[in-house]
């Protein structure tokens, strides 16, 4: 039977069990909402901004096993979208972002919403296609979600021409897919695992370093019992929260530019760093000359063999999936364990540097950050769902709550975008219905996608939002306070809304919470009387809070800032 | 250090603008680069001349084979292979000068493949190095054009990159 090409769109996505779309309609995909409205198997969340509608995909992604999609139009639709690719591609998250276009035979004629989407989103996306011919458009669609969810994941951008949507053809969804341009590994090399277990075995000071390769490949379990078995510590990165359980004896906190003193200062002087779906980023190791004036051993397990050996060298390289790693590294243990006698030393090491307490703070009459991070965590019972922004708020919500399982952190680690955290929760929701979901946030960030509020009033998502007021761009004015002589330049936020009447406005619940005693009583009048709404918090913070410890850019992983000691 | 580096990749739009944008966004070297269609249509052979250490010639492979558009990748230079280059250049050919161009091409075993009264294209075929010097050899003020294809090159004996 002949079928649309806007027919077969809606048809590759319920063979690929898509149950839900976020976009936002207009001229070129007209055809396709058209589709939509026929069928009931594929919701559709219709956002406020396009950027919105793939932050919450991906989102979806992140919260879930399964790939987050998001529809949009031609032209501003597409380009609104560029920042949610960009944020996704960084942190790896598999996506496919279906875009119309103007017709064929318009195309390179500046029409009305054309823009060259390929060309734009070229550099942020894992691969993008433009459909040509409705005959292929099905397996393109096919090829976006395969490419999207395998190897080292990333976001897939389909560009479909209006009058594609229009013509008819026969629809045949491929079961499986070849590429010969695109075979990623996905077994580690049995060779380098032993040698690298062999290393295991001989550390004196290891330690386990994790990223986000760990939540995406599902192998949090994995790496727990690895580390278990070996009584190493256990550090992750900003990206990789959650992958180790936070509450346990091995971990030592996050590590980086904002990370504990004890996590620092093991990756540091570490003689075995077991680095698992990590990337030695900047914001982890900080100044590459200073982190390498320590002579020590690294095993890198990464499915892209790009990240191995590109910032700090490697000497046992295992390119493969980080969960069937793990599982032969946890087989060839399995003949016996024979941990060094001398990690008991480092672990001594180790308990001495935690004893400096890095995230102690001060209470002081106003709401401290952190203490609302530990009230929520508490409130919550740690099993809520996370998202945050990007600033100050983010390094306390990465700090404070104390995350014991995978997928539960969701934030923007690699392109660092502000105003993520509303429509990541709304993506969360969609993906976890019923979910106690809370979006960490400050006045700055919440305010680049507060029309999200709408969406959220329309689907009725009930996301907590928490935000951290102190009228400053906290993190810009903390670095203008500690590298810029206290010159304030632009940090300064006026004319802020009454976050509480706006919620109302869009029909939610607010509240304004100006006393540390307070701080807990709204947390669960938020989480109980009303669970089901969207409740916006309205935190009135300490305006001097500072995010510590701190490796300040351009040195080195121990020569962190900390705070006073208590 | 100088890398000749072989591509094979999907014959598809767009696939040329994928490694060229590769290099720009990461800061690689592009001093030459070539493509057509191979014997099968639907891939590309793309020949690019790079230069860089090995810390970055290692990148630049890993991240081309990370195209998905991208079938494989070797780097020639790290072996046995020979390498040509073409040019063609329009020289001005009057006077004395007419028969001392017809020499150098001659002694560069080069062709002349177009005539006029004033002007002779020749046509050169050879490793960059030659090239470079046919034009040194050349009073400067008597060249006219100068069109070179970039370094294409291929392996020798058993090294063979193929699907």
């Amino acid at each position: 039977m002949m079928i649309s090409g806007a027919e077969i769109v809606v048809r590759c996505l319920q063979e690929e069990k898509v149950d839900c779309v976020f976009g936002y309609p207009g001229g070129s995909v007209l055809h396709i909402y058209d589709a939509l409205f026929k069928q009931d198997q594929v919701t559709h969340i219709l956002v406020r901004h396009e950027q919105a509608a793939v932050h919450a995909a991906d989102a979806y992604s992140r919260s879930s096993q399964r790939v987050g999609v998001a529809l949009v139009t031609s032209g501003p639709g597409v380009t609104n979208t560029v920042t949610g690719i960009a944020t996704a591609y960084m942190d790896s998250i598999p996506m496919v972002v279906l875009c119309g276009q103007v017709p064929t035979q318009y195309i390179g004629q500046d029409a009305f919403q054309e823009c060259d989407t390929v060309g734009i989103t070229r550099p942020c996306v894992k691969h993008n296609f433009l459909v040509k011919d409705v005959k292929d458009l099905a397996l393109t669609i096919k090829k976006a979600f395969h490419i999207a969810a395998t190897g080292r994941p990333g976001p897939v951008v389909v560009d479909i021409p209006k009058d594609i949507t229009a013509q008819m053809c026969e629809f045949e969804y491929p079961k499986s897919i070849q590429m010969r341009s695109y075979n990623p590994v996905v077994k580690g090399h049995l060779g380098q695992i032993k040698k690298a277990v062999q290393m295991l075995q001989e550390a004196k000071r290891p330690i386990i370093y994790t990223g986000g390769g760990v939540i995406l490949s599902d192998a949090a379990d994995k790496l727990t019992q690895l580390a278990r078995k070996l009584d190493f510590p256990v550090t992750n990165t900003l990206m990789g929260l959650g992958g180790y359980p936070a509450t346990d004896r091995q971990f030592v906190g996050m590590l980086g530019m904002h990370g504990t003193f004890e996590a620092n200062n093991a990756m540091h002087y570490a003689d075995v760093i077991l680095a698992v779906g990590a990337r030695f980023d900047d914001r982890v190791i900080g100044n590459p000359e200073h982190f390498g004036t320590e002579k020590r051993r690294v095993i890198h397990i990464d499915i892209d063999p790009s990240s191995i050996s590109k910032r700090v060298k490697v000497d046992v390289p295992i390119v493969g999936n980080v969960a069937d790693v793990l599982d032969e590294m946890l087989k060839l243990l399995d003949g016996g364990c024979k941990t060094d006698p001398e990690v008991a030393d480092w672990w001594k090491q180790i308990d001495e540097w935690r004893g400096r307490k890095s995230l102690a703070y001060r209470q002081t009459n106003h709401i401290m950050p952190q203490y609302v991070v530990e009230k929520l965590y508490e409130v919550t019972g740690g099993d809520a769902f996370i998202t945050s922004d990007v600033g100050q708020h983010q390094m306390f919500a990465a700090q404070y709550y104390k995350f014991d399982q995978p997928r539960r952190w969701i934030n923007s680690g690699g392109l660092g975008t502000m105003g993520v955290g509303l429509p990541y929760g709304m993506g969360v929701l969609m993906a976890n219905p019923g979910a106690q979901v809370a979006c960490v946030t400050g006045e700055g960030s919440i305010q680049m996608c507060i029309q999200e509020m709408s969406t959220c009033k329309q689907y009725g998502l009930p996301v907590k939002i928490i935000n951290l007021n102190n009228g400053m761009l906290g993190m810009v004015r903390q670095w203008q306070e500690m590298f810029y002589s206290k010159r304030y330049s632009q940090s300064y936020v006026t004319s802020l809304p009454d976050f509480v009447k706006l919620a109302e406005a869009y029909g939610h619940v607010g509240m304004r919470i100006e006393k540390p005693e307070d701080v807990e009583p709204a947390l669960r009048k938020a989480f109980t009387e009303h669970k089901d709404d969207l409740v916006f918090m309205d935190f009135i913070i300490d305006p001097g809070a500072n995010v510590f410890p701190m490796v300040a850019a351009g040195k080195g992983l121990t020569e962190m800032i900390l705070a006073e000691e208590l | 250090m100088r890398h000749i580096i072989s591509i094979l990749i999907e014959n598809e739009a767009g696939a040329l603008s994928r490694v060229a944008g590769l290099f720009s966004a990461r800061g690689y070297n592009i001093e030459s680069l070539t493509v057509a269609p191979t014997e099968d249509p639907s891939l590309s052979r793309m020949t690019i001349l790079t230069s860089g250490s090995d810390d970055v010639l290692e990148q630049i492979t890993k991240q081309l084979n990370k195209l998905v558009d991208v079938v494989k990748v070797v780097d020639l230079s790290e072996a046995a292979h020979v390498e040509r280059e073409l040019m063609l250049i329009k020289v001005r050919a009057t006077g004395k000068d007419r028969e001392e161009m017809k020499r150098m091409a001659d002694i560069f075993r080069g062709r002349i493949i177009d005539v006029t009264e004033s002007t002779y294209v020749i046509e050169l075929t050879g490793a960059s190095t030659k090239l470079d010097s046919f034009i040194a050899g050349l009073d400067a003020g008597l060249i006219l054009e100068t069109v070179r294809t970039g370094v294409c090159g291929i392996g020798r004996g058993d090294r063979i990159l193929k699907v």
